[in-house]
């Protein structure tokens, strides 16, 4: 490690900006379904389950066929099958959505353990990386500009997801979803079934997240995979204020903050690292205690949302 | 919220019709448990294991014999107080499911409290673990209830995000300022010393934390249904704008509420070190509120049916052993039979009021 001390603390740096790009990727994909989903009215709190299901499908089916692109595939529509459930449990009369995520977060968890357990052994083909740091001697930045082929397209999902929420008619009738279901019906719509395809399209984008933990980083599969990642993507989407192109760069915030720990660890400083591993959890609940309010509605939140109503 | 009008629309027919009313209340869930065990038992045999077999030895495994209703008993105890955790603000219409990290808290502050007083004598060791635990459990719920109240953060993310914080905080302490040096493969506090530890009850063997849990779960049905106050939270439930009208003061019962939620959690959280892990330590956070979460739901957020429901799913948990043993089923095959049953029962919520036969007497 002689690079390591002649750049002394700057490891640390490199290292959060470098794990910001490597750690936000998932939260970036289960924040962009999130916010479809809500943005239609609904809120899916069940995404944790769906991030550490559809990493072992992911994990499992490129073990199995060799090409972990078709893990991707199978991840997205594991996502978008759990989603499914979700929108037709929830388009139930007087069945609680926020109730009903929890049961799904529960009920994709176990499942995944309980179908997992043959993947915790061998090694899957895991996703290559284009190398942007071919120009530099220096290890630690070399490392940091390997970046996924994922991100990249999360990259350029964002700003479409905006335009498609502003500008399609698929985007506005759904955001006439969100906004009331009342108006969406008076325009002869079932609200139930744009509900339904949005949660879908979140699930799957969500699925698409989970197989980058297993199929990239940390590239592997075991129980302890996803512990909260799900569930800190849905409430950045209120902190993103159900903007898709906020959610891209909130998600960069908090993989920069998941990697605190691990960066840290790289120059020897051990202590508090389960705590610094906690910093997404901490930061997620500062910034909704700072930017929520109970006197007003948020600015941004679709009107059928329950968790704001 | 859908679910605070929902548990009006049911409290109001109790009222016009109290017998059906009250059947289809214990019906749908049973029926909701019996579907789920049967799409279990599908699940299964796609793997090659006959579902009567399963059937069986789940019961044998949580009700057959002595020591099956011994271990279930043991499990049922931590369940009913982190049911409570979820049941209790519930009145209010809040989802809390932060009984995990509460549990986690009262057992971490109840282990620090009775090795700061070990030398006193067992009973006073054990009374400053309750009062630790219930405290620390109680106020780590009231803070996301104060967070919901002042600050309109939505208490079901904030209390899942308490969770892994308190997880991350017992790792911390654990592995640092309360590690035992002698804990060498798992890092764990210093053991607060088996003369502390509570107890069996005499004949039964179980210990005496399910004694806890029914004396906490009448108590919280007394406070509930049988007090101004329990009316009061359930009145605020069920239409916030009314409770203003009438000068309820809202923000009081729903700290009140999370605090003896989180308390009820916290004492779980000690029943747990001091009469089965004897130290703290990650073995803490095995799922017990997670599972309470599902308990509340499935005794309709009703403190008394928590008892029976949390044997019920006790004695599922206490199964799992057996299926693993004699059908080679994974340990996560009770998660997912809990996350089965959870859907079904949230799914059954749609029937209330459409099948007649509970209507008689009002047709």
């Amino acid at each position: 490690m002689a690079d390591a001390s002649s750049l002394g603390f700057w490891v640390v740096p490199i290292a959060v900006l470098g794990g910001a790009v490597r750690v936000s990727t998932p939260f970036l994909f289960v924040s962009l379904g999130e916010c479809l989903t809500e943005r239609s009215g609904r809120i899916n709190l069940g995404l944790e389950g769906t991030l550490v299901m559809s990493a072992m499908v992911g994990y499992g089916v490129s073990y199995l066929s060799g090409s972990p692109w078709l893990g991707v595939l199978a991840a997205g529509i594991t996502g978008a099958i759990l989603g499914g459930v979700h929108a037709v449990i929830c388009g139930l009369q007087r069945v609680n959505d926020i109730a009903v995520g929890i049961a799904l977060m529960l009920f994709g968890i176990g499942l995944a353990f309980y179908l997992g357990k043959p993947l915790i052994q061998p090694k899957a083909n895991i996703l290559p990386a284009i190398d942007f740091g071919w120009w530099s001697t220096i290890p630690q930045l070399h490392d940091a500009l390997k970046i996924n082929v994922l991100f990249l397209i999360g990259v350029v999902l964002a700003p479409a997801l905006v335009w498609a929420l502003k500008s399609t008619r698929w985007g506005l009738i759904l955001r006439t979803a969100g906004e009331s279901a009342d108006a969406a019906r008076a325009m002869g719509y079932s609200v139930n079934r744009i509900r339904l395809r949005a949660t879908m399209t979140g699930g799957f984008l969500a699925g698409v997240g989970g197989s980058f933990l297993s199929l990239y980083y940390p590239g592997n599969w075991n129980e302890g995979l996803s512990s909260g990642q799900g569930i800190t993507a849905v409430a950045l989407v209120i902190f993103a204020r159900w903007n898709p192109m906020l959610c891209f760069w909130t998600s960069l915030l908090f993989g920069g903050a998941a990697a605190l720990g691990p960066a840290l660890q790289s120059v020897q400083i051990t202590w508090g690292y389960h705590l610094f591993g906690a910093a997404p959890y901490f930061l997620t609940l500062a910034i909704m205690i700072i930017t929520c309010s109970p006197k007003r509605t948020l600015v941004g939140a679709p009107a059928e949302l329950s968790i704001t109503k | 919220m859908t679910f605070a009008i929902e548990t009006k629309a049911i409290g109001g027919r109790l009222v016009g019709d109290r017998f059906g009313a009250a059947a289809e209340l214990v019906a749908l869930p049973v029926l909701a448990v019996v579907v789920a065990l049967i799409v279990f038992g599908g699940f299964v045999a796609l793997f090659g294991v006959n579902p009567l077999d399963l059937y069986g030895y789940m019961y044998r495994g949580a009700f057959g014999t002595f020591f099956s209703w011994q271990n279930t008993l043991t499990r049922a105890a931590p369940l009913i107080l982190t049911a409570l955790c979820t049941a209790l603000p519930a009145q209010l219409g809040m989802v809390v499911i932060g009984g995990e990290g509460a549990l986690v808290m009262g057992g971490l502050c109840a282990t620090a409290a009775g090795l700061a007083v070990l030398g006193a004598p067992p009973l006073i060791v054990q009374l400053v673990m309750a009062i630790a635990g219930m405290l620390a459990g109680g106020l780590w719920i009231a803070f996301a209830g104060a967070l919901r109240h002042y600050r309109g953060v939505n208490e079901t993310i904030s209390t899942l995000l308490l969770n892994y914080i308190a997880i991350a905080i017992l790792n911390h302490l654990v592995e640092g300022a309360m590690r035992d040096p002698a804990s060498l493969n798992k890092p764990s506090s210093y053991s607060i010393g088996d003369q502390n530890m509570i107890g069996l009850i005499p004949w039964l063997g179980v210990h005496w934390g399910i004694l806890f849990g029914v004396i906490a779960a009448v108590l919280a049905y007394l406070l509930v249904f049988h007090t101004t106050f329990g009316l009061g939270a359930r009145i605020s439930g069920g239409n916030l704008r009314a409770a203003k009208v009438v000068g309820l003061p809202v923000g009081k019962l729903v700290l009140a509420m999370c605090f003896l939620g989180g308390a009820c959690a916290g004492l779980a959280g000690m029943v747990e070190i001091a009469a089965v892990q004897e130290r703290a330590n990650a073995n803490m956070a095995a799922g017990y509120g997670y599972t309470g979460i599902l308990v509340a739901f499935l005794a309709r957020q009703n403190p008394l049916a928590c008892i029976p429901v949390a044997i019920l799913l006790g004695g599922i948990g206490a199964s799992g052993g057996l299926l693993q043993r004699r059908l080679g089923l994974p340990d996560a095959s009770v998660l997912v039979l809990q996350g089965i049953i959870f859907i079904a029962v949230l799914a059954s919520d749609t029937f209330y009021g459409r099948f007649k036969i509970f209507q008689t007497n009002s047709a």
